[in-house]
């Protein structure tokens, strides 16, 4: 049995008034791969910056190996560089180059020196098969390549978890599946993930759990075998078979 | 002293060109010292104008951000809306009169231009700041870094990249501007220009010299910034780093179109 790293209990978040995510309930274990699909708005944005601490949850707990960081006194950038986040428009540091977006992090927050930091940040970007591109600048690499090396840039960190909102939504469809290959290596190798995405077959194929929301509620999660050939909650099934048809 | 235009130019730098040399050089050290203080006051302005309050915040230290921004914000408006003329007079004459300090008439006169440009670039400093997508702050964030190592090494050079053109705008305003500190005594390229003009009777010639130098200060002084702005920018291409001659051709390019939607 793996150890439980997250635990989000009753978990609620509104935006003034509007409310956003209602009484969320979730775990994730070491080795997990989890899947938030859902339709635009209904909060699964939210839900993983509330787990980056991004956002403030409103009311709830997010248990990190028992303890909770949802209240004021947790050192938030020290949790933060634990649990890693890729976004869909990459946010790579635009006046670094590709080696120093992966080495900025090891060296002022996990303190080590430039050469162990650069020889990580190699191996790193060498596994996500951007190595030959370090001395380039982000505006110089294609959506699918910045990707690539925001994707390092989290690894560099060591992250025990690494949450990816929608990763592929701002790439060509021809670079969508570079992106995916490097995930599905790191589903491989164990990493815990937890993963927003719109790619239906990629949710199905590689990871272990799939949880469904809708208006800011999980409606539905489960095994994804069991989610994508026989879902229970009228919501899903509805949610899905849009999805199948195109 | 001869009578022609020419000749007139020629004496005067002649027998006067010391003068000449001294104003310059005392405009360009006021010129150059205040825009460098003016942009270290500019900057530690914006960047606690820009300091995020959040909710969660103590209630005493989002009492003391909404006092110290009050503050700066006065002191930004009153200072860009004033004359600088205006505030020599007031603070070098006034400071005596009314509170018994004798300030130097060289402090007078960076402060004054000092305290100005600071007041300009604190504007420019925190758009600067605010122009950079909050998506790299949020980056910086994902990796642990605090608010203000992410200011110090992903906001702020970009934001210095970014107003570099300002920058060298306002030296270029302090370096004219600077005349206007004549009326406190210093001795600058104005004032040592009307000296001579006044001395010599020569109001055309010496204002001509005055206008060439001035010209020639002010456009160096905007090459050089736009050299340093391209060192800034370094390389437009990058090296692959490979051996494999075959990727070479794939990855040289470079998506410039895409650079100038990131650069606003
Ligand atoms: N900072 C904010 N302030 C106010 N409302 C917000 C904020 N962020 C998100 N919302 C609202 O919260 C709701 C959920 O947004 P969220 O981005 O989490 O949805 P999502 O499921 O990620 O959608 P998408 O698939 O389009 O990314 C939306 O109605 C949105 O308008
Ligand atoms: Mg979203």
């Amino acid at each position: 049995m793996s150890e439980q790293v997250i635990k989000v209990n009753h978990l609620s978040k509104a935006f003034g008034k509007h409310v956003v995510l209602r009484d969320i309930d979730f775990s994730v274990s070491t080795g997990d791969v989890t899947c938030i699909i859902g339709s635009s708005g209904s909060g699964k944005s939210t839900l993983l910056r509330c787990l980056n601490l991004l956002e403030t949850p409103t009311t709830g707990e997010i248990l990190y190996h028992g303890e909770n960081i949802a209240d004021a006194h947790t050192d938030a950038p020290a949790y933060r560089a634990k649990v890693g986040m890729v976004f869909q428009s990459f946010n790579l540091f635009n006046n670094m180059s590709v080696l120093k977006n992966c080495m900025i992090g090891q060296i002022k927050v996990m303190k080590k020196d430039a050469e162990s930091a650069k020889a990580s940040a190699l191996a790193y970007l060498e596994k996500v098969g951007m190595a030959p591109y370090i001395n380039a600048k982000p505006r110089q690499l294609s959506g699918g390549q910045k990707q690539r090396v925001a994707i390092a840039r989290a690894l560099a960190m060591e992250p025990e978890v690494l949450l990816f909102d929608e990763p592929t939504s701002a790439l060509d469809p021809q670079m969508v599946g570079e992106v995916l290959d490097v995930m599905k290596q790191l589903a491989s190798e164990g990493l815990t993930m937890i993963i927003v995405t719109h790619e239906m077959a990629f949710a199905r194929d590689v990871s272990n759990r799939v949880v469904y929301m809708a208006d800011g509620v999980i409606e539905e999660s489960g095994d994804p075998a069991q989610i994508f050939t026989n879902p229970q909650n009228q919501k899903t099934k509805e949610f899905l078979s849009r999805f199948m048809r195109g | 002293m001869p009578q022609d235009f020419f000749g007139r130019i020629v004496y005067l730098i002649q027998t006067r060109g010391g003068s000449y040399v001294m104003g310059a050089v005392n405009t360009m050290i006021i010129a150059l010292v205040s825009t460098f203080i003016g942009c270290v006051i500019g900057f530690a302005v914006g960047i606690v104008q820009t300091i995020p309050i959040e909710k969660k915040d103590h209630v005493v230290k989002k009492a003391v951000l909404h006092a110290v921004r009050f503050i700066l914000g006065a002191y930004v408006e009153i200072f860009r809306g004033t004359p600088m003329m205006a505030q020599a007079m007031f603070i070098y004459f006034g400071s005596s009169a009314v509170f018994g300090i004798n300030m130097s008439m060289w402090f007078a006169a960076f402060f004054i231009v000092s305290i100005n440009t600071g007041a300009y670039m604190a504007e420019t400093v925190r758009g600067g700041i605010l122009s950079i997508d909050p998506g790299q702050t949020e980056g910086a964030k994902a990796i642990g870094m605090t608010h203000v190592q992410t200011m110090l090494y992903v906001i702020l050079p970009q934001a210095l990249r970014n107003i570099m053109p300002q920058i060298g705008n306002n030296l270029i305003i302090n370096i004219k501007d600077t005349c206007v500190l004549s009326v406190i005594g210093i001795v600058e390229l104005f004032y040592a220009t009307k000296s001579v003009a006044g001395a010599l009777y020569t109001y055309f010639e010496s204002f001509a010299i005055a206008m060439v130098i001035y010209f020639i200060l002010t456009f160096t002084c905007s090459r050089l910034l736009r050299l340093w702005e391209k060192k800034m920018d370094g390389n437009d291409n990058y090296d692959l780093a490979t051996t494999d001659t075959l990727t070479h051709t794939s990855g040289l390019y470079s998506y410039k179109e895409k650079k100038k939607e990131e650069d606003e």
